[in-house]
């Protein structure tokens, strides 16, 4: 059957859509970590935290399932990548996953008993819920930058010669800690829309005041990696955009500050990591003038430009290989076949559109702001 | 290969998935309860049935998280610990997954927290969709796991690209439509039914034994009678029916639950007890029903069921074929353009997995003398003893509910709910449906060993190349961690029951507590 769409576009579009699978996932989920991560230190008593976890309390499990979304289109559509980096990053996703196992038992059962003991621990597990992973993503962002040290046989299978510790190291740490300050800006620009006023709003302005000075910093500092750093591969002699699924293909060799050609080749691809930077700006613009829709409008602006960033400067790369660079994965080498693209595409554009209307509708029924009045009158709330 | 790393890796799997469909289960039924319920008190208005409605939600709610929170998991993991598998496949097997994400988890999770905090923002009428809405969402994600287990029994419309060394789909609509897949789908979803009922059942009980709350219990037990009668039929009904197909699919597998070794004249019998050897390769003290099997699993009376000899000698055909498709592969491997190579391939294509079998042995299984390849064609018979007696629980439990339900739903209907006898029974009844669901997916995945997609890729081969310390640190991590977990889940689950379902009621409106007996 001859579809209606080659091969070399809808593998393009399936970057693209990966792409926005994570953005909305920071955009949405994002906002859940990073009240999580505030948890401890914007609200101090009981009262207080039931107040700021009732802000995400009826939306947080819509919004994980960006993340869900995000490794089962990876498995759909660029199975290699879903092969190599999960078990490549092993201990780190078991460190997610721990992470991300404890935050919906810690909303759920929180509520359910009045020991201030047991009420803290939950609050330290939505703390580890929201940092954690935060901090991991981020991390492993970086090292898919800086290429993980695996290389594929002749069947194709995947062998990784990394230690655990081998994942941090200066560069990725930057990246992780930029992360965690870029959703913990969200979550407090969040909090900014949807808590009420008082003095947990007043120290949401801080920390947000602090992470937004941060992400501008550490963006600028990963941008001086990338620079001037040992970053960067390159693809040798001409890549065919609609060849196999088979790494082994491409030729491939590492190639320092390779990760700025994109940006010379196509000069309109600056605009993300200026959206990155100008996000994070009006940000901390809207927090100082206390315009909580232009905080929140700026740090979503700056997670898309932060996001958008890592993905462009590595086009086509998605994954690459620093003991074996002709094992790197690309969007040309390391998809799902023609016709699964183009079947998950079709469900994609049939179901995509009916989640984002049914989750704006939900977000519209629970508008407004989360109060510690209603604590006392609804038996609903946690 | 290191075999240690396959074996860890199963057992991890295997206590994760189980422990995973400790919650499920329970899930799929009750939120269909919770539409029920709920729909009476929008019919009627009585302001008990809303308690009744509210009271399970809140224990659908203790047990979703937990469902959620293994499900990321299950998600993930085979990627992390699957990783040749998720490569060998993904183009397939990646697919139902995504679509259960985007149809089905984004339904429920995105409604369940409108179902919590929504009941004064919506109409009832709103709020009973809303409910609906969740019970779907669980259901269909329920669907798209069934037709990617289904098709890991039954590998339809897929075939091995050797340009790509793996196997890509080549007819979308067999992969969905795949018969495995939708017997699988309607028998595990009504044994969730059956689940939820059991447990409605038996915590009702619970409270007309010590009298407590009767009212409330009464119309629960109710709903859990009828519930459970239709659901515990339609699962024997639907599970002979994934028998049937097993005939079509996976004849192996039935041999081996079956305790069957040789070929028997039709129609076959169908063994009550018997004691089966892996080692005599023989079933010792057997006792027979005739006729039976022979009529569940042909649907007549003159076809035979194939037997484990039978079923050896022709594996061990297939992976002589398979090895000439291997050595077929190398070639292209190779040299991607070589004509010969191509067509013997091609005729052997379907057999490489079997091929693939002696890779436990010899690294090249095209140095594979007669011998081993004879021995290897017994490494496509599972364990037999496991396969028997997991069956026999299984669907010896599946029968008693039916007894149990038929039972309750007789003194239901004579209004005699408070028969101390069948309360006591109810209240033992509890944990039987979770064994007997266990056993199904023991039956179902031990029974596909030695494949991780039957006739097409060996489990020992799918592993990711991990250390025994890598998985020995996440083993003991998800126990230590799961373990804890249930205890505060089964721990909050009884302080909620033991509260009972006024407690909120209580709390935040003393004044029309007392009112509450009344109503009961």
């Amino acid at each position: 059957m001859e579809l209606p769409l080659d091969y070399a576009t809808l593998r393009l579009i399936w970057w693209g859509l990966i792409g926005v699978i994570l953005i909305a996932f920071a955009l949405t989920d994002g906002f859940d970590m990073g009240v999580g991560a505030l948890l401890p230190f914007v609200a101090r008593e009981d009262q207080e935290r039931r107040m700021v976890i009732n802000t995400i309390g009826a939306t947080w499990e819509g919004n994980q399932v960006w993340f869900i979304v995000g490794g089962a289109g990876l498995f759909a559509a660029w199975p290699f990548v879903y092969a190599v980096s999960f078990s490549g990053f092993y201990l780190a996703m078991f460190l997610v996953l721990s992470a991300l196992i404890l935050r919906p038992v810690a909303f759920k059962y929180r509520s359910k008993r009045k020991d201030p003991r047991w009420r803290a621990f939950w609050d330290w597990s939505l703390f580890v819920g929201g940092f954690v992973p935060a901090l991991v993503f981020g991390v492993a962002m970086g090292n898919v930058l800086q290429g993980a040290p695996f290389r594929l046989d002749s069947d194709l299978r995947a062998f990784y010669e990394g230690p655990f510790l081998g994942l941090f190291t200066p560069f990725t740490l930057v990246c992780g800690l930029l992360s965690v300050s870029m959703l913990v800006l969200h979550g407090a620009a969040w909090l900014g829309v949807k808590a009420e006023e008082g003095p947990i709003l007043d120290r949401a302005r801080t920390y947000g005041t602090i992470a937004a000075l941060a992400s501008v910093v550490l963006f600028a500092i990963g941008g001086l990696f990338i620079a001037f750093g040992p970053l960067g591969f390159r693809i040798e002699g001409m890549a065919d955009p609609a060849g196999p699924s088979n790494p082994l293909r491409t030729a491939v060799v590492a190639a320092p500050g390779a990760w700025l050609d994109n940006y010379g080749r196509h000069p309109w691809m600056l605009i993300a990591p200026a959206l990155g930077f100008a996000g994070a700006l009006a940000a901390l613009a809207g927090l100082w003038r206390r315009s909580e829709p232009l905080a929140f409008a700026g740090s979503s602006a700056s997670s898309i430009g932060i996001i958008s960033t890592v993905g462009l400067s590595m086009f086509p790369f998605i994954l690459p290989s620093t003991i074996d660079p002709r094992s790197s994965l690309t969007a040309w080498n390391a998809s799902s076949s023609h016709g699964t693209l183009f079947t998950m595409l079709l469900v994609t554009a049939v179901f995509l559109p009916v989640v984002l209307i049914y989750t704006s509708w939900v977000y519209k029924v629970l508008w407004g702001r989360s109060s510690t009045e209603a604590l006392t009158t609804n038996p609903d709330l946690y | 290969m290191d075999l240690a790393v396959v074996d860890l890796s199963r057992l991890q799997f295997a206590l994760t998935a189980l422990y995973h469909f400790l919650f499920v289960p329970l899930t799929l039924g009750l939120s269909f309860m919770l539409v029920i319920m709920e729909a009476i008190y929008v019919m009627t208005k009585r302001p008990i049935w809303r308690t009744v409605t509210r009271f399970w939600g809140t224990l659908f709610g203790i047990n979703f998280v937990l469902g959620v929170a293994t499900g990321l998991t299950m998600e993930f993991q085979f990627g992390m610990n699957w990783s040749y598998y998720s490569h060998y496949v993904g183009d397939i097997f990646g697919a139902p997954l995504a679509i259960e994400g985007l149809m089905a988890f984004f339904l429920e999770a995105t409604f369940v927290g409108l179902m919590f905090f929504g009941w004064d923002k919506l109409s009832k009428v709103g709020h009973l969709f809303v409910t609906f809405l969740v019970a779907l969402g669980t259901n269909l994600s329920a669907l798209w796991i069934l037709v990617a287990n289904g098709w890991m029994q039954n590998p339809v419309g897929a075939a091995f690209n050797p340009d790509t060394m793996r196997m890509e789909v080549t007819d979308f609509g067999a992969v969905l439509f795949n018969p495995v897949a939708q017997a699988k789908f309607v028998h595990t979803v009504s044994a969730g039914y059956v689940i939820a009922s059991v447990f409605v059942l038996g915590v009702s009980a619970y409270y007309l034994l010590k009298g407590k709350w009767t009212g409330f219990a009464k119309r629960s037990m109710t709903v859990a009678a009828a519930f459970g009668l239709a659901s515990s039929l339609s699962v024997v009904v639907l599970g002979d029916e994934s028998g049937y197909a097993l005939t079509d699919n996976q004849k192996m597998k039935l041999a081996a639950l079956e305790a069957m070794w040789e070929t028997e004249p039709a129609p076959a019998g169908l063994a009550a007890f018997g004691i089966p050897s892996m080692k005599d390769r023989e079933t010792h003290a057997e006792i027979k029903i005739p006729y039976v099997l022979g009529l569940i699993a042909t649907r007549s009376i003159d076809r035979p069921v194939e037997g484990i000899f039978e079923l050896v000698a022709q594996a061990q055909d297939r992976i002589e074929s398979g090895v000439v498709a291997y050595g077929a592969l190398e070639t292209l491997k190779a040299n991607p353009t070589d004509v010969a190579a191509r067509a013997v391939f091609e005729e052997h294509r379907r057999d490489l997995g079997y091929g693939l079998l002696l890779k436990r042995y010899v690294a090249d299984p095209r140095q594979a003398d007669a011998a081993l390849i004879e021995k290897t064609a017994w490494d496509t018979v599972p364990n037999v003893p496991l396969m028997f007696w997991s069956f026999r629980i299984m669907a010896g439990i599946g029968l008693l509910m039916i007894a149990l339900f038929a039972t309750a739903f007789v003194l239901c209907t004579l209004r005699k709910h408070d028969t101390r006898w069948f309360l006591r029974l109810a209240v033992l009844a509890l944990p039987l449906p979770w064994i007997s669901t266990e056993l199904g997916w023991i039956l179902a995945e031990v029974g596909r060993q030695p494949w991780a997609v039957e006739g097409v890729l060996p489990t020992f081969l799918g592993a990711s190349s991990l250390t025994v310390s890598q998985l020995w640190a996440t083993i003991i991590g998800f126990t230590v961690f799961y373990g804890a977990l249930a205890v505060v889940e089964v721990g909050l689950i009884l302080h909620t029951i033991k509260k009972g379902p006024f407690a909120q009621q209580e709390e935040f409106d003393p004044q029309r507590a007392p009112g509450a007996e009344a109503v009961a």
